[in-house]
């Protein structure tokens, strides 16, 4: 019996010949990350460990949720990750200025590669799966384990194929994908489970669709959300990861526990209710819905073409008076290729607030807290009860070409209804 | 080990947000983190919990975030054990690791009710409803996740195996 994309990455990494859906296995990493949330509380069970960090060069730290420091207490927080990094002389550690959003960073830099295994302490770990790697996310205690042992123990998932045919029409994007698929299987439809791409439709999809997709995997359960590698991927990773990497394709005779089919040409903008991700409609049957706030930004949607996709709807229009639209760019060479490609201009002209890259408002941390009753549109992963602020505010989801043309018009609408 | 309490019942898909919101999350002390457990779906949660108390959820309890902080939160309110249709993953590792029991019966989760008493064996998966007088029998446990859950945690396990 062949292996999946899935189970051929962790055999390799457990030494083993196969692997079978069900199996613990214990995995050798290849990279362990952590934020300023998850890494403080992991470094005080790491010390109880007593050892030694288990190769300063496969560890990245990020201070990105609570940066740069809105209180005296997250200050705090990043300080003990700084000076963690620092005794511990940590290669990769970002810091304010020269940093990014974890899951835009870490591809960016080449730390994440074709074949390689990732954990992160952080859910949105799995967006490595977009560059062919087996990414996922997990808690404080594994990962203090694993800046110890450079190990951790795994379910083999089983593994849901979705099958993407037609090709991705002009206007829709990686988020369209996604959120359809969601609302397809809903919130707990890959719970335990991999998904892995497949299909015609994905020649069509930017490696900045694909990163989006295989970020929200964890929105539907997965545990990881996991791309072939093409000539697109090929180009992204070359020259980018400087380590020894392998290019993993499934086995011919490969099995899924099932299979989801999407036919791509098909897709129209959508947009995901509150309070779950898995609440996707078309915004076209929508009818009026007016919002306060948007936000374009984030792990899931901060790269250049997110931002290209919304400064190209903003060009010459306006911001709604009655909106705030909030821009953070997801790396600072996401912001710097904003700027030299003009698009950072466009979107302050149009009144839109540009922020340095930051988690900020996504998890309701700062940057865009919304008060009670108020609507956001947001480029970002989750819209859980309270998720961007008061208990009683409302999250809605969506790509960035939604996001742009309801910051316009003031309420959620196509980017077709600027036009 | 066998525990008794009454049930806090919540529904389906209990995400971390609402466990423990990140506004919160400036601070991984247990017993502040405790202090504001359930707040935005339960806010007597928070202020009536008594050690011994028992949490029961439905489908995919756990989903989102992979903060630690909510099971820390919930253990440290002094439930000593979950019980749920099924968890999010993350949320389960983390329970695991952190040596909070959690029981996955299926939807027999339908068949408790918010101030239900049960009794708990962990070890072995069984649970009475003493209201009711249904019994019930958790999805076992891996060995290995045994192994763990019985040394208090990772950490534990892992310094026992040094």
């Amino acid at each position: 019996m062949g292996m999946n994309m899935t189970e051929k990455i962790l055999a390799r990494h457990a030494g083993l010949e196969t692997v079978v859906p069900g199996q613990l296995i214990n995995c050798q990493l290849d990279m362990v990350l952590a934020n300023d949330i998850t890494a403080p509380p992991a470094i005080k069970e790491f010390e109880k460990i007593g050892r030694p960090v288990f190769d300063r060069t496969k560890i990245a730290l990020v201070p990105d949720h609570f940066t740069p420091n809105k209180d005296i207490k997250t200050a705090g927080l990043t300080k003990a990750v700084r000076d963690f990094a620092q005794k511990h002389a940590i290669v990769n550690y970002f810091e304010v200025g020269r940093m990014g959003i974890e899951h835009v960073i870490l591809p960016e830099k080449g730390l994440v590669g074709p074949g390689m295994l990732t954990i992160g302490a952080d859910s949105h770990t799995c967006t490595y799966g977009a560059v062919g790697g087996f990414s996922t996310g997990v808690g404080t205690t594994d990962l203090a384990v694993a800046l110890a042992t450079g190990e951790a123990w795994f379910k083999v998932p089983e593994t849901i194929k979705v099958e993407l045919q037609g090709e991705k029409p002009e206007g829709i994007n990686g988020k369209d994908v996604i959120l359809t698929l969601i609302g397809m299987i809903g919130v707990d439809g890959a719970l335990y489970k991999a998904l892995e791409f497949a299909g015609e439709g994905l020649a069509s999809l930017s490696m900045t669709d694909r990163f989006t997709i295989a970020n929200m995997a964890i929105e539907a359960g997965g545990k990881n959300g996991i791309f072939p590698v093409d000539e697109k991927t090929r180009a992204y990773v070359e020259g980018r990861v400087q380590r020894e990497y392998e290019i993993i394709a499934p086995d011919e005779d490969a099995s899924y526990a099932q299979v989801v089919t999407i036919n791509l040409s098909e897709l129209r903008p959508v947009v995901a209710f509150p309070h779950l991700p898995g609440n996707t409609k078309r915004v076209e049957d929508i009818g009026e819905i007016e919002i306060d706030q948007v936000v374009i930004g984030s792990c899931t949607n901060g790269r250049l073409e997110d931002l290209e996709i919304a400064a190209k709807i903003l060009a010459g229009r306006s911001v709604h008076p009655r909106v705030r639209c909030i821009v953070v760019p997801g790396s600072q060479q996401v912001y710097l290729d904003a700027m030299k490609a003009g698009y950072i201009e466009v979107l302050v002209h149009a009144g839109a607030a540009v922020s340095t890259p930051t988690c900020g408002p996504c998890m309701g941390g700062h940057m865009g807290i919304l008060a009670a009753g108020e609507r956001c549109v947001s480029t970002t992963n989750r819209n859980f009860r309270g998720r961007m602020g008061h208990v009683d505010s409302e999250v809605y989801l969506a790509g960035p070409h939604v996001a742009a043309a309801s910051a316009v018009l003031g309420r959620i609408a196509t980017p077709e209804e600027v036009e | 080990m066998q525990l008794e309490g009454k049930v806090w019942r919540y529904g389906d898909n209990i995400d971390t947000d609402v466990i423990i919101p990140a506004r919160y999350l400036n601070s991984f002390d247990p017993a502040e983190l405790a202090s504001h457990c359930m707040v935005d779906i339960d806010e007597s949660f928070a202020e009536n919990v008594k050690a011994g108390d028992l949490m029961v959820g439905g489908r995919n309890f756990g989903c989102g975030s992979s903060r630690e902080h909510a099971p820390i939160a919930i253990k440290a309110s002094g439930v000593p054990v979950i019980i749920a249709a099924n968890f999010a993953r993350i949320f389960y590792r983390n329970g695991i690791n952190i040596g909070l029991p959690l029981l996955e019966i299926g939807d027999d989760v339908e068949k408790i009710k918010a101030d239900d008493t049960l009794r708990v064996d962990t070890a072995a998966g069984r649970i009475e409803n003493l209201t009711t007088g249904d019994v019930f029998q958790a999805h076992p446990l891996p060995g290995f996740v045994q192994d763990i859950a019985r040394a208090g945690g990772l950490i534990n396990y892992i310094k026992e195996k040094k």
